[in-house]
């Protein structure tokens, strides 16, 4: 209430003594707006890549090789798909419409994360995703717990736990692969060597390249740089992909004594920026796919809406009879 | 509304920013501004809350106690849903 007598500058100090104090932001908070859209597109962008990323793996549910198998596997792309509408949820706290981040992401306004440009073209695949992809969001989100937006903090604690499993579920099939005949074993390296770099990618530009980090940071929208996360990926994968027998992909990897962490080879920056901007194996398919799930699904929400309004006039009849 | 009638209101606060608003209890009261003033009064005297949520009770819609057996069943039978069911090699570290 007493938000009315005060400045924009004072409004901004009071914002940022919170942000500094490790208080959370709630939706009813005075916030810059330029706080809000960023977060409306980090979140929202975060939303687009859970849903998205439902194709390339759900696109092997039919073929999954054993129902066991199939069952793991529908039961990640259903956690996607309701991680997605955690976080559109909590991006539309911040005063924004969700038709109107669907309308962004299907005219290509909004990105989602380009690993998922990137087709599954085998079984091993679907290890490489749950154990590197996955790994790499995770990596990221548990980072974003920490987040200064109260709602985005709290979808991230649920998601978290919830995914604890698809990583797990990952490694398993490689370790199943690794473990079999010289065909399998194959089909797991090479799933490793195509899913290796664009998981590291997922973290997003060198922090010196990163257009809206320094804001992020300052904001703790972001607690961890870009770099700083991908490095403790990076470390962290060495000791799994050595005790899976595969050759590491990154043939300029070297253990640092001195900085006690890995030294690793450039990533293909060409490919990070021809993906996202729209030269990707998948990315028109990927979109056209959305589309026209979602002019499928039409005929639902209308028959939602129907049966709600014929509920209605029951009612009504039944009052007027009463 | 009659005195002896108030509708009743259910309250949720927020302890600490960051947190959840959690159940604390009802009361009644004529309208949601009242219902606002009253938890103050009655559910923050001891600073419980920064953030106060009032809602109708009638606007609650919840599930029922005996049909949670056929309710929640559908993921009684899904231990792969949990981390714990993936034996994964102490070697290769946290996962």
């Amino acid at each position: 209430m007493a938000e009315y007598n005060k400045s924009e500058a004072e409004l901004e100090a009071v914002f940022q003594q919170k942000i500094d104090s490790e208080q959370k932001i709630e939706p009813k908070d005075w916030m810059p707006e330029a706080y809000r859209k960023n977060l409306i597109r980090q979140m929202s962008q975060h939303a687009h890549s859970e849903i998205i990323g439902m194709q390339p793996e759900g696109n092997w549910i039919t073929r999954a090789p054993s129902l066991r198998r199939k069952t793991v596997l529908l039961s990640k792309v259903q956690d996607e798909g309701g991680h997605g509408l955690y976080l559109y949820s909590a991006t539309e706290t911040l005063g924004i419409e969700r038709s109107e981040l669907i309308a962004a992401l299907q005219s290509g306004q909004a990105k989602y994360a380009s690993i998922f440009n990137y087709p599954a073209q085998t079984w091993g695949d679907m290890g490489a995703i749950g154990w590197l992809v996955d790994g790499a969001a995770i990596v990221n989100q548990v980072s974003l717990q920490r987040t200064s937006y109260g709602p985005y903090s709290r979808g991230m604690i649920r998601i978290c736990k919830e995914e604890s499993f698809h990583q797990r579920q990952g490694y398993v099939i490689m370790m199943e692969l690794a473990k079999g005949s010289p065909a399998q074993k194959q089909m797991a390296q090479d799933s490793l060597n195509r899913f290796y770099w664009p998981s590291l990618m997922m973290f997003g530009p060198h922090d010196s390249e990163s257009a809206h980090s320094a804001k992020s940071m300052k904001w703790k929208i972001k607690r961890e740089t870009n770099d700083d996360l991908r490095q403790k990926f990076i470390d962290q994968t060495v000791p799994q992909i050595a005790y899976l027998g595969l050759e590491h992909p990154d043939k300029d990897l070297v253990w640092n004594e001195e900085k006690g962490q890995h030294d690793s080879g450039e990533i293909d920056w060409e490919e990070f920026y021809a993906v996202i901007n729209g030269n990707g194996h998948s990315n028109r398919q990927r979109i056209q796919h959305h589309v026209k799930a979602h002019e499928e699904g039409a005929w639902v929400r209308d028959a939602m809406s129907a049966y709600q309004q014929k509920k209605l006039q029951r009612k009504i009849n039944a009052e007027t009879a009463a | 509304m009659s005195l002896e009638k108030l509708e009743l209101f259910e309250v949720f606060l927020r302890s600490k920013r960051g947190l959840d608003h959690k159940h604390a209890g009802s009361l009644h009261a004529e309208d949601k501004e009242q219902a606002l003033e009253y938890a103050r009064d009655v559910y923050t005297r001891r600073s419980e809350g920064v953030s106060i949520w009032v809602v109708k009770s009638n606007d609650i819609c919840a599930s029922q106690e005996d049909d949670s057996d056929s309710f929640f069943d559908p993921s009684d039978d899904k231990p792969y849903r949990h981390a714990t069911y993936y034996d994964i090699p102490k070697e290769v570290g946290a996962m």
